[in-house]
């Protein structure tokens, strides 16, 4: 059943080096897996689960009864020791070393038991309400329509502007243009970190400063993906071009009718790149957006943890629902990402 | 289920067609087949000059002028005092001594979290690009599960990592119960450096990794069979074929990762937010700071930084293309 594991170079035998691979390999998922994994236990844990040390690894919550006579719920527990163990018991308050318990079928008598012989009463629950409340308190939606906003518009206009470029560039023979060229690619050199000063001034002027435009323009015009397209469409053959401008076709028909959709993939390897950046994009976003309503998604987790430094229940929700979108595209798309970014060697 | 979704995209793509062609075909008239190139090139030319070409040269304004104000006839001109109250140190091994001891904090911080992030980085890809590039079964799935981090944005890496890393965190229950002492990971300074160069490696390795792979995966196969052929050994097939073959691409892994560690900012401003102390303040974060957190915002100083960080930065770039420029000639 296992000879799928020991297939080896063709040598036939598991040797050393096979077991290191695969305890290597191993390790690994449970090095880059685990700590999502344990994000996501954690987000259906309850606060006062969560606050729990050590932590268990599944969302177990202790188990609360009403019990006739008393107002709040009471903490089931199950007695381990001492003459009334085996029973399960709800505890009404604790006071030194014991606890005072009560038989939820049997209100009226009092127990006394020591706070070793008791274990909590636990089952599985899923604290979904870390989730509902997000939507209902804090705003979640709005938080996930901005960063969708910005993903999607900077998107569209990034593939547009850097289509028509590369398209100019690779298909029209003008003066200036290896200048052009030269001057775009010469920006991959250039980090947008570096500029953020006069950046800011820039997009301040334009009054954008507080709005989605402010983060969404500075970064449309990406040296990687005029680079990316223009290398694609110098493979389509021009005299494809040339018979559709026989049938008098205009330009504007070539580029989007016939040179578009044959650059396909390289499109493709853009969309994927650019819904990469923008969905994850920090520290301009921090810089641009300062009012809360405006906030994407990484600022409104960022503000979070800084203010609800104890809050984590909601915290690790918003962490599940903001990883959600990028994973799931991940786990479609994998092979297509995978390739886009080793062709292009950029992330 | 996604059958409305291409409708409705096709439906816009003929929709933009037509929004665009009457104008496009009178621009086409004014200026000629040939010359439409430019109003092609025009959209993202205009971006370009607008947040990158005109940037550059504002940010030399800004690096020479004082005050909090942001535009530049508010300013006031100071020459070159922003670089002279960075670089004013009476002793440069010693932050202390500096005019701006947290810029030089900044910039040590900087220095060996490059040193170790790249290096344990580009170590532990390479060691999983060989691994990966055995011929093991579920390799696709193997190789995105080193991939998976790449994808996640430094904000949720952060998170990840903060919870396991908490003083009541499951790290530190797991080293209980094996009986070994606790530590409060973020909040001792040497742990908490440790942490941002691990977390940062854990994030970011994949991405490397799959450069190194599709380098590997280049070697022709010829190659190897000849060496088996001549009964040579694994270490001498890895030292003399694998290596050599592979140098191109470990530079330009070792210099894009280099590029990248010196402006690293994102997922450690959220785990540790240069903390404890400055104890994991790297440059980008003081330029952050000095520049829009913290009141006044010295606009003329975080200029400055950002060119002495650019000026590292052209280094290693022209660095990469002497590489493969070498590279591609031998």
């Amino acid at each position: 059943m296992f000879s799928f594991l020991t297939r080896t170079r063709g040598r036939g035998r598991f040797d050393l080096t096979d077991w290191l691979t695969w305890i290597y390999l191993f390790a690994a998922i449970f090095l880059m897996f685990g700590p999502v994994a344990w994000v996501a236990l954690s987000s259906f844990k309850t606060e006062a689960a969560l606050q729990e040390y050590p932590p268990r690894l599944l969302p177990l919550a202790p188990v609360t009864t009403t019990v006739e006579g008393h107002e709040e719920p009471l903490q089931l527990y199950r007695v381990t020791g001492g003459e009334h163990e085996g029973r399960v018991l709800a505890q009404i308050r604790r006071i030194g070393l014991m606890a005072q318990m009560v038989d939820p079928e049997n209100p009226d008598e009092r127990l006394q038991v020591s706070i070793n012989d008791r274990q909590p009463v636990r089952e599985f629950a899923l604290a979904t309400e870390n989730y509902s409340r997000l939507f209902q308190r804090f705003n979640f939606m709005l938080y996930f329509w901005n960063s969708v906003f910005i993903t999607v518009v900077a998107t569209i206009i990034t593939v547009l502007f850097n289509s028509m470029a590369a398209f100019a560039l690779s298909k029209y023979r003008f003066r200036g243009r290896t200048v052009v060229f030269i001057l775009i690619i010469a920006t991959l050199m250039i980090p947008p970190t570096i500029n953020l000063i006069p950046i800011y001034m820039v997009v301040s002027q334009l009054g954008l400063v507080n709005s989605p435009w402010g983060v969404i323009w500075p970064a449309v015009a990406t040296p990687t993906g005029v680079f990316l397209l223009r290398q694609y469409m110098l493979t389509i053959p021009d005299d494809l071009l040339d018979a559709a401008r026989m049938d008098h076709a205009s330009e504007w028909r070539v580029y989007w009718k016939i040179v578009l959709p044959l650059s396909a993939p390289a499109l493709a390897v853009l969309v994927i790149l650019s819904v990469m950046w923008r969905w994850n994009e920090f520290l301009w976003p921090l810089i641009v957006l300062n009012r809360q309503e405006e906030f994407t998604l990484q600022l409104a987790l960022n503000s979070f943890q800084g203010e609800l430094q104890t809050a984590w229940s909601s915290l690790l929700a918003m962490t599940m629902l903001t990883l959600l979108p990028i994973t799931i595209v991940f786990a479609f798309l994998q092979k297509y990402v995978t390739q886009g970014i080793a062709q292009t060697g950029v992330k | 289920m996604l059958a409305p979704v291409t409708s409705a995209a096709s439906w816009l793509y003929a929709a933009a067609f037509d929004l665009f062609e009457r104008p496009m075909l009178m621009l086409q008239k004014m200026t000629g087949a040939q010359r439409i190139a430019w109003v092609f090139l025009l959209p993202n030319l205009l971006i370009f000059s607008l947040f990158t070409f005109l940037p550059i040269i504002l940010n030399f304004f800004y690096a020479t002028t004082g005050s909090d104000r942001i535009l530049l006839q508010d300013r006031p001109f100071v020459g070159m005092a922003n670089f002279a109250s960075l670089l004013r140190c009476a002793d440069y091994l010693n932050p202390n001594s500096c005019e701006r001891d947290i810029f030089w904090r900044a910039v040590y911080n900087t220095g060996w979290f490059v040193v170790l992030q790249v290096g344990f980085m580009v170590a532990f890809s390479l060691l999983t690009a060989l691994v990966l590039n055995r011929n093991i079964p579920f390799r696709g799935f193997f190789r995105s599960v080193f991939f998976y981090p790449v994808l996640l944005s430094p904000v949720v890496v952060a998170l990840i990592w903060k919870w396991i890393l908490q003083r009541y965190g499951v790290l530190n229950a797991a080293l209980e119960g094996y009986g070994l002492p606790v530590v409060n990971w973020l909040v001792e300074g040497d742990w908490a450096f440790f942490w941002i160069v691990f977390v940062s490696i854990w994030a970011h390795m994949g991405f490397y990794t799959l450069i190194l792979l599709a380098g590997l995966q280049a070697i022709p196969a010829d190659v190897y069979e000849a060496a088996e052929m001549d009964g040579a050994s694994k270490w001498r097939v890895f030292s003399r074929i694998t290596m050599p073959l592979l140098m191109p691409t470990m530079v330009v892994v070792l210099v894009l990762s280099l590029i990248r560690a010196v402006q690293a900012f994102d997922e450690i401003f959220v785990l540790t937010g240069g903390g404890p102390g400055s104890a994991t303040l790297l440059i980008l974060q003081f330029i952050y700071e000095t520049g829009f957190a913290f009141r006044p915002q010295l606009f003329g100083l975080a200029a400055a930084a950002s060119l002495l960080m650019a000026a590292v930065l052209f280094a290693l770039t022209l660095l990469q293309l002497r590489a493969t420029r070498k590279s591609a000639e031998g």
